[in-house]
Parts: structure tokens; C-alpha cells; sequence
């Protein structure tokens, strides 16, 4: 999960990372107050999880309380990169005689954490990255031993930080390590990390993503979650705990494991273009169990989507045998039709793997005529594809 | 011969009294696995009986290696314990170790990743990987045992469905070890590792490599082909339509900015030569030309 940087910040502050203070409205006129609550020059930044803000008008400068309310009518609302600005943050603008980049992140090609450092921040880190890669120092963080003094000092040195800033750089690298760690993240980047003309080092940003998988123990990052900015079916799929991702087509994808998935996805999508560009509505994967539960739960949410004009299960039966799914798929049907939510819009379903041909058999008993039986994977994404066409 | 796993494995269970540990352990055994051990802590001294044999229980692996010389251990223990589960197995120097375990954090990862590699004596597969199998002679994880036989085709997968469907396409002609490797960002076995064993291996002629959105893994796989491999290498990659910045499914399978993308690393694989399938049965049938070229 990525945080927003007012949310970045508070993890900050909370592990004694020096920062701004804030606050985040979702009106020009709360912007007006906060704006005077904090007094004289501000800055109203937008919060959205994407980078380039400043590029896109999203972070202005404003002198007084009016033009905080001023800018901050300008900035809600705005489109940046498809995110669409719901709330600003308003901080005190601080004179800045230095920018600085530093981040920790997952270093996959070498299975480890990757610290990077350098003196040039402000812009946009790839883009240094590729223009003077020698300006951007990256030490590697050894996952067992992780930023001791000694550690967060080679960080340091290898950006060349100044003996003026280079011990609040130490001690910062160490509290962002501890975000690091004890907020169970995988990136903590803070671009730029400024130093004031008095000489004082702190955050003036913030970008922290979270790991999923670590959620079981951060029961406090629970309220992280911004609902109201998540694709209402993506909120009713975790809800009932499924691996669902809102896409823009019109054909609804049903598989088991998260690879088969993906793959589904992309067939439907190669099929698609004879029928008109018919595009996969969704990514679904109903694991290796695959219980008339679960099925009915996933039907439920996909027909429901009203971008959805047919439906595609996709299932190989490995460790779940075929003629249990099958079962599951007409137990699902059932299920919903006892809801009053009966199915309208035709399924097409390849079975696959283990007791596939029995499988196949329970469906045609079960005769339901807007579920099509297809063998294979391709024939069958050429078929769905083809009735999300006639659908149209 | 096939690679890391044979019919002289001797497995052990981690977590064989959970229920999906108990599951699998009897799956396992009928498919040709020489289970010898399971572990769990605190219950030390009871016995599992699964496919009529009686397999006893360990409080550690240290004590399971010990009493029964097992080499590999196949650990379904559950996320929050699978950092302990996984150190313990190592401390025990067991040769390989396969982390089923899916959701497990991967602060955890990276430290036990780390721990394995300072040990120098183990070699990590997953986490979040259906496992290993060598057909008629054993089976280290939850890959189904029926899907198809013995022959001279490796397969390295970061997925467990498309590694069965790849299976199961090419089942009439068999594979040598299927090694699904798993779709977690920090995973232990890589592709370059299972490319470089099937290179060695004389058992097997022809290689399948099953990629996905994320990381580079599979452009490095590229490079290493080039320059390593001289058996035939028939790939595959999933997630063409994936949206940037949304997980699909497995933790490791993100497009982040432009880096991570399917096109990306199908034009990476071609490029060193290899046949990149469209659909997983076109990729099935491009190996299956192979096969019956050389005759």
C-alpha cells in the first residue's frame, strides 16, 4: 500500500524523523483556516500517490490565508497522472539553502534492501539516476544487520555529505531505517530532505509504501486505508478477502492462481481485438480451493459490475479436481438466483486438468443455457470475447 | 538425474500437523516422495499416519535430522511463523528447503534469504511457491503428481497454475523436474539458478521458462541464457494487460513505472533467441516442435 505524504509524515515524525508540521483539508475554505492557524507563507500541496505533483500545478506557494484558499480551489479537483486530487496539504513554506535525496528500498535483482543518497534532490530521482548516475550514491543494506551507526555513516560518506549536515544525515538515516523496519515497508524515500539556511536538516516529503503481507501485525495501519479513494468493487472483492483488480473492458475474468490469471487476461485481450477491442473487466483469482463459496462471491462481484457484458472461468484443476469446481460453479448459480440476483449475462467456462471431462459433464446436466462449455483456453477467449461484442 | 530433487530425497514435513501440512503430506506421498519426518513444536513424539505409513513427528528439525537424515524440508508453516520455521531449517543445515508459506512478509524474506546465504549450506525455493516436482521419483511441495510423467523437458515457473497447464499440455511427453519458484519479490531459487541445473543436467534436453510482470528477473534470465545455455529455452510471459502500479495476485507481480512490463521481457528473451509463446498453448506447442525435431 503507498501512503500519502501527510501520512508518510506522520510515520516519520512518530519514529523522530524531523519534519513540517501540517494539515490536510479537503476544502478551500478549511485551507483558508489552517493556512492562518499556521501563519504567513504557506505551501499547499496536493496529496495524491503519484510523483511529478509540482510539474502538474499540484504544490504552490501562497503568501496569506486568502491565496492558501485560493490555491487550494485550484488544486482540488485537478487530474494528476489519473489521480484526481480529493484533499491538500497545507505546511509552512521553509526557506531551503540545500536539497537532498535519501531512500531505502527492496533491492530485487540481489534479493536485499538498497540504500540511496545523494546531494542532488529535488528532481526527479530517475532522472538523475540516468543523467549523473556517479552524483547518486547506492550502499547496500545487509537485511540481518541492517542501518547501524556504521552503516547510516558509509550511506553518508558515499553521497559526500558536508561535515555540516553530515550527523543530522547520520541520525536521520538511522530513524528512517526504523520506519523502515518497524513499519514493515518496502520503500521510504524522502526527496527532498532540505537543509534551512540556519542550517537544520528535515523531510520536506515523503513517499512510504507498505507491505500487504505484513498487515497481521500493523493493526494501526488499518486506518492508512483511504476508502473513499479505492474502486468501490476493489472494496466489496477484500471484503470478502479476494485477489480482485478493477480493469476497463467488458469481460468479466474468473481463473485460479494468479499466474493462470494474468495469462487469461492477456488471451482475452489478443482475442478481443477481432471482436472490436474487447478488453479483460477485471483481474479475479479464486486460488487453488475454489469452493461454491468463493465462486458464488466472485460471480457476485463481476456481475455486478456493470461494465461487464460476459464472463470467462478459467480454471485448471491441480489440486482441486474439475468436477468440484464444476460443482461450485452450479452451487454459485444457485446461490444467487436464491438472492434474486440470478445470472444474465452468459458465462463461458474451460475446464481443464484433473476429472476435467466429468467437470464438463456436471455443467451440461446442469443445463443452465447462458453457460457455454468451451475445451480450450484460447477457443475460449475468442468465444467470450466475441459475446461481450454482441453484448455491446 | 534431474535437478534438486531425486528419488534419493529424504523429505521433511514442517507444520505436518496443520491441516494443510497433513493435506499435502499425503498428496506428496502418492507421488513417489520419501517423506521421513515431519515437525512440529510441541509435538514431539506423536506420529502421522498417511498413506499407510507411520511418519513421526520431531519438535525440530535439528532432532528430525538427526534421527532420520532428511535433506529436504517442505515448510507449510504459516506466515507469522515461517521466519522461526525457516532459520530453524537452515540452523539444521538441511541442503533444501521449500517454503510453500504464501503472505509472508518480506522483512522476513529478505532476513532469512540473507541467513541462507551466509549458511552456505542451503538452498532456499519460494516462499510463495507451489514447489517441485520430479515425476516418478519425488515431489516437494503441492504440484499435483497426476498431471503428467517422467520425460526430458525442465520447466522453471513463477507460477503454480500455468506450471500445471504447461504440465499438463506437454504431459505425453514428460518432464525431467518442474520447479515452480514462486511470484513473491524476494523468492530463493531464480530462474538463472534452475536454467543453469538444467543446462548440467543430462536428463534433460529441453527447457520451458514461465515468467510474470515485476522485477528482472527475466531480462537477467535473458542475459544469462545468452551466454550459458545451449539447450533449447521455449518461454512464456503473463500480465501484457496489467495496469502500473496494481499488484496482480502475487506480492512480486507489479509493473512499477516502465520497469517490470511483459513486453519488456519477451523482447528481452527474444532477443538472445528464444521462442516467446503468445498463449500458454502456443508456448506448449512451440516446445512440442522442438521435441519432435530432434526426434
Amino acid at each position: 500500500m503507498d501512503l500519502y505524504e501527510f501520512q508518510a509524515k506522520e510515520l516519520f515524525a512518530k519514529h523522530g524523523v524531523p519534519t513540517q508540521a501540517g494539515e490536510v483539508v479537503r476544502t478551500p475554505s478549511h485551507a483558508h483556516e489552517a493556512a492562518e492557524r499556521i501563519g504567513g507563507m504557506v505551501v499547499v500541496k496536493a496529496q495524491v500517490k503519484t510523483g511529478g505533483r509540482g510539474k502538474a500545478g499540484g504544490v504552490k506557494l501562497a503568501k496569506d490565508a486568502n491565496e492558501a484558499r485560493d490555491r487550494a480551489h485550484d488544486i482540488l479537483g485537478l487530474d494528476i497522472k489519473g489521480h484526481i486530487v480529493h484533499q491538500v496539504l497545507v505546511t509552512p513554506a521553509a526557506d531551503i539553502a540545500e536539497e537532498y535525496y535519501v531512500s531505502f528500498l527492496l533491492d530485487r535483482a540481489n534479493r536485499s534492501w538498497l540504500a540511496m543518497a545523494s546531494k542532488e534532490g529535488g528532481m526527479e530521482i530517475e532522472q538523475l539516476a540516468v543523467e549523473r548516475p556517479e552524483a547518486l550514491a547506492k550502499v547496500p543494506v545487509d537485511a540481518i544487520v541492517g542501518v547501524d551507526q556504521a552503516k547510516a555513516e558509509e550511506i553518508a560518506d558515499a553521497a559526500g555529505f558536508d561535515v555540516s549536515v553530515r550527523y543530522q544525515v547520520v541520525e536521520i538515516l538511522k530513524k528512517l531505517w526504523d520506519v523502515f523496519v518497524k513499519e514493515d515497508a518496502t520503500l521510504v524515500e524522502v526527496n527532498p530532505l532540505v537543509k534551512t539556511p540556519t542550517g537544520e536538516v528535515l523531510a520536506l516529503d515523503g513517499k512510504v509504501s507498505l507491505d500487504g503481507n505484513a498487515e497481521f501485525r500493523h493493526p494501526d495501519h488499518d486506518v492508512l486505508v483511504d476508502q473513499s479513494a479505492e474502486d468501490p468493487l476493489e472494496l466489496r472483492a477484500k471484503e470478502k478477502d479476494l485477489n480482485y483488480v478493477k480493469l476497463s473492458g467488458s469481460v468479466g475474468i474468473i481463473g485460479n492462481g494468479a499466474g493462470l490469471v494474468m495469462s487469461t487476461l492477456d488471451v482475452v485481450a489478443y482475442a478481443g481485438e477481432e471482436f472490436g477491442g474487447q478488453k479483460p473487466a477485471n483481474f479475479l483469482d479464486i486460488g487453488g480451493g475454489a469452493s461454491a463459496q468463493v465462486m458464488a462471491d466472485g460471480l457476485e462481484i463481476i456481475l455486478s459490475d456493470p461494465d461487464v457484458r460476459s464472463v470467462f472461468v478459467n480454471v485448471f484443476g491441480g489440486i482441486t479436481a474439475c468436477d468440484a469446481v464444476a460443482n461450485g460453479i452450479v452451487q454459485a448459480l444457485a446461490l444467487l438466483e436464491e438472492k434474486g440476483e440470478a445470472v444474465t449475462k452468459p458465462l463461458v467456462v474451460r475446464l481443464d486438468g484433473n476429472n476435467a471431462e466429468l467437470g464438463r459433464q456436471i455443467l451440461r446436466d446442469a443445463g443452465n443455457p447462458l453457460v457455454e462449455l468451451v475445451d480450450t483456453m484460447d477457443d475460449a477467449a475468442r468465444r467470450v470475447a466475441q459475446l461481450a461484442a454482441q453484448g455491446a | 538425474m534431474a535437478i534438486f530433487l531425486t528419488e534419493n530425497s529424504k523429505l521433511l514435513v514442517q507444520g505436518i500437523t496443520g491441516s494443510e501440512g497433513t493435506k499435502h503430506t499425503i498428496r506428496m506421498l502418492g507421488s513417489h516422495a520419501n517423506i521421513v519426518a515431519g515437525v512440529t513444536p510441541g509435538k514431539g513424539g506423536q506420529t502421522v499416519t498417511a498413506e499407510g505409513r507411520d511418519i513421526p513427528v520431531f519438535n525440530s528439525c535439528q532432532e528430525a535430522v538427526a534421527a532420520t537424515g532428511a535433506d529436504v524440508s517442505v515448510v507449510f508453516v504459516p506466515p507469522k511463523f515461517a521466519k522461526a520455521a525457516v532459520i530453524e531449517a537452515i540452523d539444521a543445515a538441511i541442503p533444501l528447503v521449500v517454503v510453500i508459506t504464501e503472505g509472508i512478509p518480506v522483512h522476513d524474506t529478505a532476513e532469512f534469504f540473507a541467513y541462507a546465504e551466509k549458511s552456505g549450506t542451503t538452498r532456499l525455493v519460494g516462499p510463495n511457491c507451489p514447489g517441485l516436482i520430479t515425476p516418478g521419483q519425488s515431489n516437494a511441495g503441492i504440484i499435483p503428481g497426476t498431471i503428467t510423467k517422467s520425460g526430458r523437458i525442465g520447466l522453471v515457473s513463477k507460477s503454480g497454475t500455468l506450471t500445471y497447464q504447461m504440465m499438463y499440455e506437454l504431459g505425453d511427453l514428460g518432464f525431467s523436474t518442474a520447479v515452480g519458484i514462486g511470484g513473491d519479490p524476494i523468492i530463493g531459487t531464480t530462474h538463472i539458478d534452475c536454467l543453469a541445473a538444467f543446462e548440467a543436467d543430462p536428463d534433460t534436453d529441453a527447457i520451458v521458462m514461465i515468467g510474470e510482470i515485476g522485477g528482472d528477473a527475466e531480462e537477467r534470465a535473458a542475459a544469462f541464457i545468452k551466454d550459458n545455455v545451449t539447450k533449447p529455452v521455449v518461454g512464456y510471459v503473463a500480465g501484457f494487460t496489467a495496469p502500473e502500479g496494481k499488484t496482480m495476485g502475487h506480492a512480486g507481480a507489479i509493473v512499477s513505472g516502465s520497469s517490470g512490463t511483459a513486453q519488456a521481457k519477451k523482447d528481452a528473451l527474444e532477443a538472445v533467441g528464444v521462442k516467446v509463446g503468445k498463449t500458454p498453448s502456443e508456448t506448449a506447442r512451440l516446445m512440442r516442435e522442438i521435441i519432435e525435431a530432434k526426434g
